[in-house]
């Protein structure tokens, strides 16, 4: 999807494991385009998957404006938490990786 | 004829065979409670005398420990030192399930001098594909005594010491205090936070591993200055919906394997303090695509409610009420319909010998359809229930509000939530789920008929 001339798309790889690609079609990993002209920060990404690519028992992934607990956000493979949460701001090529916690053994 | 009578033979031979196995687990069952018996009535509390009966220290390594061990004391980081702290160190490992057994399996042989075995559950047939330490004759033994059993054939140096029961609010304190080092092998929610309580209060390192289907996690809690509780990384428990375990979800043996050998690893750096603790990390591991990623993750949280300087957890608490499951991981009956909407397996049974026309959905997914379904079962997977296409797949029979149909699933839960699902909108049709599923048709109707 080609946008603004002037600003590219913002490119980021999303990734789901143990269980989280589920809620998303059952697809591990994907590459999305979005609108370069805007500033994207955790939380509007998190938007941006609820109304895109989030297929099946949203409240499994979200709740409130945040993801639920048991759900581990890495953005280039460290913990969000590091890195400012929802209020983080996505750069190009970052890798956002979605956890589920496991409990069996 | 010859072959019709060998062909009898075999079936008859099968049956025998089952029902021996079957014999051999409840007496398994029967011996196992009669030593609890006589423990408990022989020598009252006597389990916690030898458990704090003082360890013997070893200064140095016999013969014997130098030809068994010669492989890793050979190793620069371990040496004669490692070996002896191992044999000086005593390991706790909570769950003697898929992530248990081989940890055990590892920590003892490495010669691990102190061993203490949590389990209240008993071994299942079902158990021993991932569960490596336990065998078809011990089916039915509580599996703290099974493993040991197992470990001490590999290494009779290693003292074991089993709790066949529930680690709970009010033994947890008193056994992990006996330990240097935890491993949590347990499969539910309620039992990580409460391990993780009590060797944050204790200060023991917790080697924390979980596995389910083809992924595993492993990290280590409570470990040095900086590393942070299971609190906090997951303040919160997560909703019960939201928690799949090995018994619904499936899980493969090399993979509940990979994780537990790591946690004996971590374990043993631990002990002897060599190599880089896996805390502050986590390991994570997808069996698929056969790839490992060791993510960065936060350390202590400044206002944890348990590890910070002003914690508002000071003893332990209630784990499966603030969780809000139970403390394993059987699977709890839901009661989602009235009983007008449900129907016993042996009335379904009448059904069919009066040769009813009716429509049996089974919303189980397809590689549990596979193992085994009744003669009149449709496979529609409950996503297709849930998602409305089977609406225009059975259109015809729906046309008709009187026209009978059943939904059945491997025990009647799933069931139940396609039935109020389709209720919901077919309010006055004769939707009906079948009580108790599959396991209650091999439990009254067919003995024959497999169960998983």
């Amino acid at each position: 999807m080609m946008s603004n001339q002037n600003k590219p798309d913002l490119k980021i790889i999303l990734e789901f494991s143990a269980g989280a690609e589920l809620l998303f079609g059952n697809i591990k990993r994907r590459e999305i385009s979005l609108d370069g002209t805007q500033k994207w920060t955790i939380a509007n990404l998190l938007k941006w998957m609820h109304v895109n690519i989030l297929t099946e028992r949203p409240e499994l992934f979200i709740q409130g404006d945040t993801v639920r607990p048991g759900i581990l956000v890495l953005i280039n493979d460290t913990d969000w938490e590091l890195l400012g949460e929802l209020e983080y701001e996505l750069q190009p090529n970052d890798n956002v990786l979605f956890i589920s916690t496991l409990h069996g053994g | 004829m010859i072959a019709a009578a060998a062909d009898s033979f075999e079936v008859e031979k099968a049956k025998l065979c089952r029902k021996i196995a079957e014999l051999q687990a409840a007496l398994n069952a029967k011996d196992q409670k009669l030593r609890e018996l006589q423990t408990r009535a022989d020598n009252y509390g006597a389990e916690d005398e030898v458990q704090f009966a003082p360890r013997d220290k070893h200064e140095a390594l016999s013969n014997d420990d130098i030809a068994r061990y010669s492989r890793q004391l050979i190793l620069t980081d371990f040496g004669v030192s490692g070996q002896l702290k191992l044999k000086n160190s005593a390991v706790l490992i909570v769950g003697m399930g898929g992530l248990g057994c081989p940890a055990a399996q590892y920590l003892a042989s490495a010669g691990c001098g102190n061993l203490g075995l949590v389990d209240y559950d008993q071994v299942e047939r079902s158990n021993l594909h991932r569960q490596t330490l336990h065998t078809v004759s011990r089916c039915g033994m509580s599996k703290a005594e099974s493993a040991r059993i197992a470990l001490l054939e590999l290494n009779p140096h290693c003292r074991i010491i089993c709790h066949s029961h529930l680690l709970n609010s009010f033994n947890a304190m008193h056994i992990i205090r006996a330990y240097d080092v935890v491993l949590d092998c347990s499969d539910n929610v309620a039992t990580r936070y409460l391990l993780n309580d009590a060797c944050s209060m204790l200060q023991r390192p917790l080697v924390s591993g979980s596995a389910l289907k083809l992924d595993g996690q492993l990290t280590v809690y409570c470990y040095g200055e900086h590393g942070p509780c299971y609190r906090c990384i997951y303040p919160v428990p997560p909703p019960p919906e939201a928690v799949t375990n090995c018994g619904d979800g499936g899980v493969l043996g090399a993979v509940t394997g990979t994780i537990g050998a790591m946690q004996a690893l971590e374990a043993i750096k631990v002990i002897v303090g060599f190599g880089d603790v896996l805390a502050g990390r986590m390991l994570i591991f997808d069996g698929n695509s056969c790839q490992f990623r060791n993510i960065k993750i936060r350390g202590k949280r400044p206002n944890c409610h348990l590890c910070s300087a002003q914690p508002l957890i000071t003893g332990l608490i209630d784990y499966e009420l603030f969780c809000g499951m139970n403390a394993n991981d059987k699977d709890n009956a839901l009661q989602l319909l009235g009983p007008e909407q449900r129907i016993k397996v042996l009335d379904y049974h009448n059904l069919v010998a009066q040769t009813v026309p009716h429509l049996l959905l089974d919303v189980r997914a397809p590689a549990e359809f596979e193992i085994c379904q009744l003669p009149d079962a449709t496979n529609v997977p409950l996503a297709q229930i849930l998602d409305d296409s089977y609406i225009q797949r059975f259109a015809e029979q729906l046309k008709n509000k009187q026209y009978p149909i059943f939904v059945v699933c491997r025990r009647g839960n799933d069931s139940q939530i396609a039935v109020q699902h389709m209720k919901a909108r077919f309010p006055d049709h004769s939707i009906r789920d079948l009580e108790d599923g599959l396991h209650g048709w091999t439990k009254l109707v067919d003995q024959n008929f497999p169960i998983y």
